[in-house]
């Protein structure tokens, strides 16, 4: 028995869209625990995308056609890379269209209208955090990159299937090039998703806020949408690095049975990479915002020195 | 015991009066000709005294014009330098140029009493809004407060900053999060502060003025409501000054039970700011263990004194509530329980290399501003000033120096990282204090009647709140009724200081500089 290709890529998405807040529940449950609190349910995050999406837009009078397309924007851009990054099944259909460096691409769209929107209705906090949203971004970019690229040298190959593939079948199991860029890896994932100690998702405090200062004039479904692109992007790339690094559990032939074994194995490598995640962001404060170049170049420079490692070493 | 007077007497000769109605009698309080109001600051700064307060009367109920008041601080000295102003030509020459702190000072004089600082380079109102009447001056006796006021259009001149690149950021006065409100106007470069100009005022309840029309009795529940997280230090500062106006003797028991709840009120806030300055830095850890032990305090409070913040417990005469031997078993179990995880959490934020790198060198208020600013408390203990008022203005059990042995922390760097740790260090030290008065408590009555005070005498205290220093200024009028109740909350002050230790930082690190000195907005506005 085998399942059309179309009907996976279709279970993958519903399994990203619908998961992502259990998977922020589940991060938030984590942290309550580490800091000795009881947590809320963990299927809190859908009562608050509930609530927000009942609610009304408030619009600023001067919002321009950006601000009301954007969240639209993000959240479409966020669920095509969830469709192309193999997450149960190694020969999605879209996965062809787009490779890693089109991934890349796609978080960027997503990231310059936030940025423009964030401009877009002239308070002091919404240019603010595009400002510091972009510095990240041209840091995390150029890291992410070097990394991705790493991994690509590696494998022979731009395109996340391909890569996915070898790695599973062994070749190029724990390589140092590899490691480098794992490394490199956590710490882009950090500033890219916005947590400690690059952003802190839970402030209030807006002068310090990096991601959510853009987004501070959203609400209603708008900011509904957006809150789910950011839970969506942060289960992409949890599940894109256990692809690119630990792709055991992802199914290479059709059957059902696989796909739901593939599912499961999904699911708990997220719950353990949420487990790292927590205990990164209880441990650490958040970084002065200038020591930012410091951790995104370090990133940098371990991605570098995986490329160097594999010419040298492999 | 009188530096500051002799410092002024050869210089002023027969133009100074030593005032007699001013009680304590440790207090002095000089008259001087108002046109050497200011010479007196000058000679004064010499002495390397400081500007503790500066307000306003209004005296024709007593048969005279306005007054203007400035007291000055020297160590353990208290002077009150008085310049009587006729009603006709109430100006008088401003200090400003002097002593800084006089800057807000006298603007608020102006503001709410219509008494002009003559030389003063900023006549922006302050505390009052633009909205009200140019002539309405609250604290004026002819001000009618029961009725309501006019509004009018106005907008604040807010300092600018010009130049490429540079933006302003409007920061409240309504914030993210259960804080009270005020105004804060960046000038910013990038993310580098240029200049930082607050705005207070907006929680102006007009308690200097509510006082006036209170009993001496009635007084001290408004002062336990100045500012809400000091309730216990304002009560007892208004009860002080009152009782110095009869020269009243207060039971023994009752001083130690007063400065048992100044403790527990400066453990708790102490305790709860350490983790808020954490939180702010993104380190919730710390925030939830030591939020956790703040409870704990609260609710003993609750279960022994009947109010979890002590409100309403220090009256003028004594305290309203004692404490038995139960109670004193268990203020011990529950100082074990607490100083043992505080232990804890302190090293954890000892070891943390991410929050130590966010806490250091962040939001320096040098030695030398905290002079020039004139700050109390723990702002200024941070920034090298050795200033508390239960060692330099003691009341029982803190003058027992040999038995007690107070060790006040003093810090440089004047970081924010100085001003936690300061707190730590004062959380221990109370922790101390707390356990030497349950173990040394003395027998007797806690409270004594006290009578009301003579007609045209005036009544002064300082005591050590959590943040700091606060003053209180009585006066009575003709009928030995309420004439002016002046209020220094420490926070009059400070606020200064964290204007001055914000430029040459970058905006993400506005909210921790702010939590480290966590400043009164109600305590400022009054």
């Amino acid at each position: 028995m085998s399942m059309s290709p179309l009907v996976i890529e279709a279970l993958q998405v519903a399994l990203l869209i619908g998961g992502a807040p259990l998977f922020i529940g589940w991060v938030r449950m984590l942290k309550c625990w580490t800091q000795n609190r009881s947590s809320a349910s963990i299927f809190q995050p859908y009562r608050d995308l509930a609530k927000l999406l009942s609610k009304d837009v408030v619009l600023a009078g001067n919002a321009s056609w950006i601000f009301r397309f954007t969240p639209y924007l993000v959240f479409g851009t966020v669920i095509l890379a969830g469709a192309v990054v193999p997450m149960l099944y190694l020969k999605l259909p879209l996965a062809p269209s787009a490779d890693v460096i089109v991934l890349v691409g796609l978080f960027s769209i997503a990231r310059f209208f936030t940025a423009l929107a964030g401009m877009d209705i002239g308070t002091a906090f919404g240019g603010m955090g595009s400002s510091r949203e972009m510095l990240v971004a041209s840091l995390a970019e150029p890291a992410m990159l070097m990394a991705i690229f790493t991994v690509s040298l590696a494998n022979r190959s731009t395109s996340l299937s391909h890569i996915a593939g070898v790695i599973y079948s062994g070749q190029s199991l724990f390589k140092p090039s590899l490691s480098f860029a794992f490394i490199a890896y956590i710490l882009i994932t950090l500033a890219e998703t916005g947590r400690i100690p690059v952003d802190n998702p839970s402030t209030h405090l807006e002068l310090t806020m990096l991601h959510e200062a853009m987004i501070l004039e959203y609400s209603g479904r708008h900011l509904a949408l957006i809150e789910w692109a950011g839970m969506m992007k942060l289960f992409i790339f949890m599940a894109l690095g256990s692809a690119l690094f630990f792709p055991m559990g992802i199914a290479s032939v059709d059957d059902p049975l696989m796909i739901v074994i593939a599912g499961a194995v999904l699911l708990l490598k997220l719950a353990a990479s949420a487990v790292v995640l927590v205990l990164i962001e209880t441990g650490l404060a958040k970084m002065r915002l200038f020591r930012l170049t410091e951790f995104l170049g370090s990133a940098f420079l371990m991605a570098t020195l995986g490329m160097l490692s594999f010419f040298i070493l492999e | 015991m009188s530096m500051l007077i002799n410092a002024l007497a050869p210089v002023f000769g027969d133009d100074m009066r030593v005032e007699a109605a001013q009680h304590p009698s440790a207090v002095a309080c000089c008259t001087v000709p108002r046109e050497r109001f200011a010479e007196a600051a000058r000679v004064l700064k010499k002495t390397y005294a400081l500007l503790a307060a500066e307000w306003a009367t209004d005296e024709t109920e007593l048969g005279r014009g306005f007054c203007v008041y400035a007291c000055y601080r020297w160590g353990r000295e208290y002077l009150i330098v008085r310049s009587p102003l006729p009603s006709s030509d109430p100006r008088f020459p401003s200090l400003t140029k002097k002593f800084l702190p006089a800057y807000r000072f006298e603007r608020q004089i102006q503001s709410l009493m219509g008494v002009e600082p003559t030389g003063h380079p900023d006549m922006r109102p302050w505390i009052k809004f633009e909205d009200w009447p140019q002539d309405a001056f609250p604290l004026r006796k002819t001000f009618d407060s029961s009725k309501p006021m006019k509004r009018l259009e106005g907008e604040y001149q807010w300092a600018r900053a010009a130049g490429e690149g540079v933006y302003e950021i409007p920061v409240g006065p309504v914030h993210a999060g259960i804080i009270e409100p005020g105004h804060f106007r960046f000038q910013a470069v990038g993310e580098m502060v240029v200049n930082l100009e607050e705005r207070l005022g907006y929680v102006h309840k007009g308690i200097e003025k509510k006082f006036e029309a209170l009993t001496w009795r009635e007084g001290v529940r408004l002062a336990g409501r100045v500012s809400g997280d000091t309730t216990v230090a304002h009560a007892l500062g208004y009860s002080i000054a009152v009782e110095s106006m009869e020269d009243s003797v207060i039971p023994e028991r009752a001083h130690w039970l007063r400065a048992l709840y100044l403790e527990r009120e400066r453990i708790a806030n102490h305790l709860g700011d350490i983790g808020a300055i954490c939180n702010d830095a993104a380190f919730a850890f710390m925030l939830y263990q030591l939020s956790r032990l703040r409870e704990l305090v609260l609710r003993t409070n609750s279960a022994l004194f009947g109010h979890r913040f002590i409100m309403d417990r220090v009256l003028p005469g004594g305290v309203a509530v004692d404490l038995d031997a139960r109670g004193k078993r268990l203020i011990l179990s529950e100082l074990e329980a607490i100083s043992k995880d505080f232990e804890k959490v302190v090293k954890i934020y000892e070891e943390s290399a991410s929050l130590d790198d966010r806490v250091r060198d962040t939001g320096i208020l040098t030695p030398e501003k905290a002079r020039e600013l004139c700050v109390v408390g723990i702002v200024a203990r941070a920034s090298g000033l050795n200033l508390d008022c239960r060692i330099f203005n003691p009341f029982p059990p803190y003058d027992q120096y040999d038995r007690l042995e107070l060790d006040v922390p003093v810090k440089i760097t004047g970081d924010v990282h100085a001003r936690t740790w300061v707190r730590v260090e004062e959380v221990r030290e109370s922790i101390r204090i707390v356990r030497f008065i349950i173990e040394n408590l003395p027998e007797g009555p806690i409270a004594a009647d006290i009578g009301d005070p003579g007609p045209d005498t005036m009544g002064f205290s300082a005591v050590e709140g959590w943040r700091g220093e606060i003053i209180y200024w009585t006066q009575a009028g003709p009928r030995g009724e309420i004439n002016r109740c002046m209020v220094r909350d420490p926070s009059s002050v400070n606020w200064l200081g964290l204007e001055q230790a914000i430029p040459g930082n970058i905006v993400p690190d506005f909210p921790l500089c702010n939590k480290s000195f966590n400043q009164s907005y109600s305590g400022h506005d009054l």
